[in-house]
């Protein structure tokens, strides 16, 4: 069974063409692209038979899934989720147990080769992978097996990007992203803890009006979204160029909204979208609220330091190596003293003293 | 105790750094092309890093003109023509009334409120079965 | 993956390794240096050592009245750069960040036009003291591969620096990655070359000084 068009869809349920076209609008500035671009994204969307989409959460939160159903588009989850068939996502569907996993199975087989795979939350593969398990199968062994007849994944937060919290030192359940044991398939990341919810559905739209992937960076990561640092859009820049830092949450600085670098802020080392896109509707950024980007669209974000710790502090004890050092090379030029006294007393001791019967001799 | 107890205030020295006379420039721009070639245009508010204060700041340049316009329509738009005609302020919201896309409009008449060809198509089907109900 | 975990690497196992090298380094020379030690004089003291040798650390550093042209250049080049060098390293606030962050000390930053111009004028006068060594036949000739070595492990921290407070041609995050990473390399390199004259300087100086006072001269 092919699914319908958006179109037919949307008629059915008596939406204009002009809410339509609003929520295209709203789609090209999610995706930022330009905004005169709305009237064709609806020309295609409306046309595009829905895709079947799997989504499976492994090792995770939940909170990717808490993002994208808060996304604040067109009464918008809606509408998203209009434009795809959710045939399995284990938190939101309405049927569980067998019946669960059956229409996961059906719809795999149903759609070999064409059904989007969403996949948040780490997978861990130390003993066999037995540290997430969902109906008595493990994490590894259903993604490779929902990967194998997908036409493209989407690894939704930075756990399933990056591994995030669960790959964290020590990482005792030897977590991984999707992308370490998925190399056949086109892989996008969608990293933040959790991610915009914006960007998520900007990207299934993305993939719907073109039918391909977006423009990728190096970590896999949608361009549109990820192809700017927060420093870069940040409001607060000027205050960066200017050399004004706030030093203490509540300090004068901090009420006159200047630069939180030296509180640890980590916007100029982050790609994300949130200085423009913001979150809660827009409402704000957390830099917007007075506190500084903790970088969590980033690979190894929890073990780069303290988030309060400035981008130039070492993230490792540098005060205690140099004292051990200090006592290293003094014990180190101690002994090549004495090697070079010891040196010189032998030297001393081999000469042969010269005489006055010597200088006759000859 | 409320919010204004708490010392905080909005730095009025960022309206110094331009963005907003870039933009006035970027308008001018499009207006000129507009008159030329009658090419609409969209800038995208979203997409540029103001601060509240520079928002305000091109609230106030731009002000407001004679035409206002509500859409209803999963959750509402609000549309007014500007000081300068032709240059439209386009915001919309969704049910919970977030904005989720905040645009200016080079136009005569912002794009989305003409009577789009389905829905007027759709509209006359409903008009007929109607008129063919009464008979 | 790749530019964050460098960028961790560096600013953790990295920096480790280079305060280790530079520190067991400089300790080990200047305590060896030291311990060679000297005969203990045994002719009665005209005058004191250590106001002979402090004189003269501070006499050496003035520039000198007597210079050729070439010799004007050359050391006011030199003070340029490293009066510049030390501004930029002492009084930029992101250095203030780290030096909290290991000692626990800090001072008040300079605004960064004060920074952006000492930048500038440093790498400005170790660009123009490079064209002057290749120009100049005796510094041509003098030059071995120590000396550009130590100029371009110098420099690149400096330039480095620069660009990222600029955020010229890179991203903001390979350009501290490479600003630390160069620093580091001068931190390795530097108690095994001519660099270690951050701290012989003064010992040498002193040195001269002393015997100097000692036998009452007063230079």
């Amino acid at each position: 069974m092919e699914h319908e068009t958006l179109e037919q869809r949307l008629h059915e349920q008596g939406i204009s063409r002009r809410s339509f076209l609003k929520f295209c609008a709203a789609m090209a500035t999610m995706m930022a692209l330009p905004p005169g671009s709305a009237s064709a994204i609806a020309a295609t969307l409306a046309k595009v038979k829905r895709p079947s989409v799997i989504w499976l959460s492994f090792q995770e939160c939940t909170g990717c899934t808490e993002s994208l159903t808060r996304s604040h588009s067109p009464t918008l989850e809606s509408m998203i989720f209009d434009m795809v068939s959710l045939d399995y996502h284990h938190t939101l569907q309405a049927a569980s147990g067998h019946a669960a996993e059956q229409a996961r199975d059906d719809a795999m087989k149903e759609f070999h080769g064409k059904y989007l795979l969403l996949v948040d939350g780490s997978i861990p593969i130390k003993d066999g992978g037995v540290y997430s398990t969902i109906a008595g199968r493990t994490n590894l062994d259903m993604l490779l097996e929902a990967a194998e007849g997908a036409a493209a994944i989407v690894a939704v937060g930075s756990c399933a990007a990056f591994g995030g919290l669960p790959n964290a030192q020590p990482n005792p359940t030897g977590a991984v992203a999707v992308s370490d044991l998925i190399k056949d398939k086109p892989i996008i990341n969608i990293s933040g803890c959790p991610p915009i919810p914006a960007v998520i559905t900007g990207v299934l739209a993305h993939y719907l009006t073109f039918g391909a992937l977006p423009a990728l960076d190096a970590l896999g990561r949608p361009k549109a979204f990820y192809g700017e640092t927060i420093h870069d859009r940040c409001y607060r820049r000027p205050m960066y160029e200017q050399g004004k830092f706030a030093r203490t949450f509540d300090d004068e600085g901090a009420r006159n909204g200047w630069c939180l670098y030296e509180l640890g802020c980590k916007g100029p080392t982050t790609h994300n979208a949130c200085a423009t896109t913001k979150w809660n509707g827009g409402t704000s950024f957390p830099i917007e609220s007075g506190h500084g980007c903790i970088g969590c669209s980033e690979p190894k974000f929890w073990d780069a330091g303290s988030f309060y710790a400035p981008l130039p502090a070492p993230t490792a004890d540098i005060a205690s190596v140099a004292k051990t050092a200090a006592v290293v090379g003094a014990a180190a030029a101690v002994i090549a003293g004495a090697v070079d006294r010891g040196k010189k007393t032998q030297l001393q001791q081999s000469l042969v003293k010269l005489t006055v019967e010597d200088l006759k001799g000859d | 105790m409320s919010l204004d107890d708490i010392s905080i205030k909005v730095a009025a020295d960022l309206n110094s750094i331009g963005s907003v006379d870039a933009l006035l420039n970027e308008i001018a721009t499009r207006l000129e092309r507009f008159i030329a070639s009658g090419e609409t245009a969209m800038i995208d508010l979203k997409s540029l890093p103001f601060s509240p204060s520079e928002y305000e700041a091109l609230r106030t340049a731009l002000g407001r003109g004679e035409v206002s316009a509500r859409l209803e329509t999963i959750g509402d738009s609000e549309l007014y023509e500007t000081h300068y005609a032709g240059v439209w302020w386009v915001t919309h919201y969704n049910v919970e009334g977030d904005v989720i896309a905040d645009l200016i409009e080079i136009a005569a008449v912002p794009a989305i409120l003409h009577s789009q060809p389905e829905d007027v198509q759709d509209g006359l089907e409903r008009l007929q079965r109607t008129l063919s109900q009464e008979k | 993956m790749v530019t964050q975990e460098i960028l961790l690497w560096v600013r953790g196992t990295g920096l480790q390794i280079a305060v280790a090298v530079f520190v067991i380094g400089m300790v080990f020379r200047m305590l060896h240096i030291r311990m060679l030690g000297r005969k203990k004089s045994l002719a009665q003291a005209r005058g004191s050592e250590w106001s002979g040798g402090l004189r003269t650390i501070w006499k050496r550093s003035l520039v000198s009245t007597r210079l050729s042209a070439r010799g004007y250049f050359t050391v006011i080049a030199g003070f340029i750069f490293h009066i510049g060098f030390f501004v930029t390293l002492l009084f930029l606030s992101q250095h203030i960040d780290l030096i909290r962050a290991v000692l626990g000390l800090h001072w008040p930053a300079m605004p960064r036009g004060v920074i952006d111009m000492a930048a500038v004028l440093s790498i400005a006068a170790m660009v123009a003291l490079l064209v002057h060594r290749f120009v100049d036949p005796v510094k041509r000739l003098l030059s071995d591969f120590q000396d550009y070595l130590t100029w371009l492990l110098s420099f690149l921290p400096l330039l480095s620096g620069f660009m990222l407070l600029r955020e010229i041609g890179f991203e903001y995050i390979t350009l501290l990655t490479l600003h630390i990473a160069s620093v580091e390399l001068l931190l390795i390199v530097a108690p095994f070359t001519k660099l270690a004259h951050m701290f012989t300087t003064f010992m040498a100086r002193w040195y001269n000084g002393a015997v100097n006072g000692f036998k009452g001269i007063n230079i």
